[in-house]
C-alpha cells in the first residue's frame, strides 16, 4: 500500500512535468503549426539559469524565479530570431528549423558551460519527506504536483477569461482573420511562446529539484515524452496534451515500479506500445483538437 | 488628395504567375455603397482582400480616406478605419458569440467602450444577444453572417468591406442582411459590397463595378448597368 501511494505521487508529479511540456508544445503548435523540438533546450536553458543564479550567490527562491525568466526569454528569442522568419512555411520546414535551433543550443551549452552535468544544490529542507498516516511522501513530488496544478489552472484562466487567451484560441482557428480584425498577430504568437517558455521553465525547476543537476542534453528526453503525450492526446489539442502528459508519466512510473526486473530494460518499449495501442483505437488522439466547421 | 473613402488605382494581385486582379480602378465615395460584381473567379475577393491588407499588392495603389495604404499590414488598415466581413464569414467557431465580439473590440484599447459596443451589437442583432454564450460555430449560417457583420462593426469602421454576405443564406435572411446594409449606409458608413446576387446588390448600391477575368468590364450607375441586357447576360447571370 505504501509503495502504491508513493508511486502514485511520483506518477502524478512526473505526469505533471510532461503535461506542462506537452501543453507548451501544443499551444505553439495550435497557432503556428510548429512542432518545436527545441522546446527541450528552453527547459535546459531555464535550468542553467538556476545554476548560474545560484553560482552568483542569489538566494534559492530568487534563483528559481531567474530560471523561469531565463526560459521565457529563451522562448521569445527563439521565436523572434528563428521562427518568425519562417512564419507560414510548411510543417516540415518548421520542424527542421527547430532541429537546427535545438542542435545549435546544445553545442553552445556544451562549449559555453560544460559537456558534463553541473550540480544544482537546493537547501536540504527542500528535499525532505513527510509522513501521512505512517506513509512517507517526498516534499519535492508533493510541491511539484501543487505547482503543476496551479500552473495548469492559471493557464486555463488565461485562455478562457482574458482577451490575450481568446486571441490565442482564435489564432489557432484562423490567424489571418485575427489580423483582419486589427489584432497584432506577432504579439499573439509572442505571447504563446512566452507562455510555452514559462511552462518549460516551471518544468525545469521541478526537474532540477528532483535530479540536482543540469547537463546540455537534459531537456531532450522529457520533451520527447511530452511530444509523445501531445500525439497521444491529439496534436493541437490543449486538453489532450495535458491528459496525454499525465497518462505517459503514469505509465512510465508504473512500469518502472511494478514490472519484474527481467522486463525493466523494455520499460520505454512497453510504454510506447501502450501509446501505439491507444492510437490504433483512437487515431486522432484521446481528446482530438476540435475542428471548427465553417459552412 | 480627394476625400474618397476608398480609391483603388490600377491594382494588381497575383498568385505566382496567375494574375487574379489586373489594373483595377475602384472608388467608394464617403457614405455610399459601391458594389463589386462579377462571376466566380472574376477577381472580386482578391481585390477586397488586397484592400484589406491580406493579399500582396503586385502593382497599383490603394488609398483610404485620402491616405495611401498601399502595402500596409492588415492590422494598420483596420486602424485606418476599415473593417471586413469576409467571404465565408470566418467567425471563430470555438469561441462564444460574446467572445468573438469582445476580441474584435480589443483593438479599441478601451475596455469600457468595447463593452458598450458589444452590448449595443447584441441589442442591434437580438439573435446574438440571445445566444451570447453559445459557441459561434453552432449558429446557423444567417446568424453567423450577423455575427461577422457585428464583429466587423466592433472596431467602429468608417469603411466596411462585405464579401458575399448573402451567399448560402435563406431568402428571408438575405433580405435582413440587405436591410442592415441600408441602415449602415444611413449611419454614414461607406461600404464596398461584393455580391453574386447582382439584382439585389444593384438595388442597394450607389455605384457599381463589374469585373470579368480579373479586369474591370464595366462601371457606372446601378440603373444603367441593370438595363444593359448584354452585360447582364455576359457577366451577371448567376
Amino acid at each position: 500500500m505504501e509503495l502504491f501511494i508513493q508511486q502514485t505521487v511520483n506518477a502524478i508529479s512526473l505526469g505533471g512535468v510532461y503535461a506542462m511540456l506537452a501543453l507548451g508544445l501544443a499551444i505553439v503548435f495550435s497557432i503556428v503549426r510548429l512542432i518545436n523540438f527545441a522546446h527541450g533546450e528552453i527547459m535546459t536553458f531555464g535550468a542553467y539559469g538556476i545554476f548560474l543564479a545560484l553560482a552568483f550567490g542569489l538566494p534559492p527562491a530568487a534563483a528559481l524565479l531567474f530560471g523561469l525568466a531565463a526560459a521565457v526569454v529563451m522562448a521569445l528569442a527563439m521565436e523572434r530570431t528563428a521562427f518568425r522568419a519562417m512564419r507560414g512555411a510548411d510543417v516540415v520546414s518548421l520542424l527542421i528549423t527547430s532541429f537546427a535551433v535545438s542542435e545549435i543550443l546544445k553545442v553552445l551549452f556544451q562549449n559555453g558551460i560544460s559537456p558534463r552535468p553541473v550540480p544544482i544544490t537546493f537547501p536540504p529542507a527542500w528535499s525532505g519527506a513527510y509522513e501521512v498516516g505512517g506513509i512517507t511522501i517526498g516534499v519535492v513530488p508533493t510541491v511539484s504536483i501543487m505547482v503543476t496544478f496551479t500552473a495548469l489552472m492559471g493557464l486555463s484562466f488565461i485562455l478562457r477569461r482574458t482577451v490575450a487567451g481568446m486571441a490565442m484560441r482564435a489564432a489557432a482557428e484562423d490567424i489571418e482573420m485575427l489580423r483582419l480584425l486589427g489584432i497584432r498577430a506577432n504579439r499573439v504568437v509572442a505571447v504563446s511562446f512566452a507562455l510555452s517558455g514559462l511552462l518549460a521553465g516551471i518544468a525545469a525547476v521541478i526537474w532540477t529539484a528532483q535530479r540536482g543537476s543540469v547537463d546540455p542534453l537534459m531537456g531532450f528526453f522529457p520533451v520527447l515524452k511530452a511530444f509523445i503525450a501531445t500525439v497521444l492526446g491529439g496534436l493541437g489539442s490543449l486538453g489532450g496534451a495535458v491528459l496525454g502528459g499525465f497518462v505517459v508519466g503514469m505509465l512510465e512510473v508504473l512500469a518502472q515500479a511494478f514490472l519484474p526486473d527481467s522486463l525493466a530494460p523494455y520499460r520505454d518499449a512497453i510504454v510506447l506500445a501502450a501509446v501505439i495501442a491507444a492510437l490504433l483505437m483512437r487515431p486522432d488522439g484521446l481528446l482530438p483538437a476540435a475542428s471548427a466547421h465553417r459552412s | 488628395m480627394s476625400g474618397n473613402a476608398l480609391e483603388v488605382r490600377q491594382l494588381e494581385v497575383r498568385y505566382g504567375p496567375v494574375r487574379a486582379a489586373i489594373k483595377i480602378d475602384l472608388d467608394v465615395a464617403p457614405g455610399s455603397v459601391t458594389t463589386l460584381l462579377g462571376a466566380n473567379g472574376a477577381g472580386k475577393t482578391s481585390t477586397v482582400m488586397a484592400v484589406a491588407g491580406a493579399r500582396r499588392i503586385a502593382g497599383g495603389s490603394v488609398s483610404i480616406f485620402g491616405k495611401d495604404m498601399t502595402g500596409a499590414s492588415a492590422e494598420d488598415i483596420v486602424r485606418a478605419g476599415v473593417a471586413i466581413a469576409p467571404e465565408g464569414r470566418r467567425i471563430f467557431g470555438s469561441l462564444s458569440v460574446e467572445e468573438n465580439l469582445r476580441l474584435a473590440g480589443s483593438v479599441l484599447e478601451d475596455a469600457q467602450l468595447a463593452g458598450e459596443k458589444s452590448a449595443a451589437m447584441m441589442q442591434r442583432f437580438p439573435v446574438l444577444g440571445e445566444r451570447r454564450r453559445q459557441l459561434a460555430g453552432l449558429l446557423s449560417g444567417g446568424e453567423q453572417q450577423m455575427l461577422a457583420v457585428a464583429r466587423a462593426l466592433m472596431s467602429q469602421p468608417r469603411l466596411l468591406l462585405m464579401d458575399e454576405p448573402s451567399l448560402g443564406l435563406a431568402p428571408q435572411m438575405v433580405d435582413q442582411i440587405f436591410a442592415i446594409i441600408e441602415e449602415l449606409r444611413q449611419e454614414g458608413i461607406s461600404i464596398l459590397l461584393v455580391e453574386q446576387n447582382a439584382a439585389l446588390a444593384l438595388d442597394v448600391a450607389d455605384h457599381a463595378v463589374v469585373l470579368a477575368n480579373g479586369e474591370v468590364a464595366a462601371a457606372g450607375a446601378p440603373a444603367d448597368l441593370k438595363n444593359d441586357s448584354l452585360l447582364h447576360a455576359a457577366y451577371l447571370a448567376a
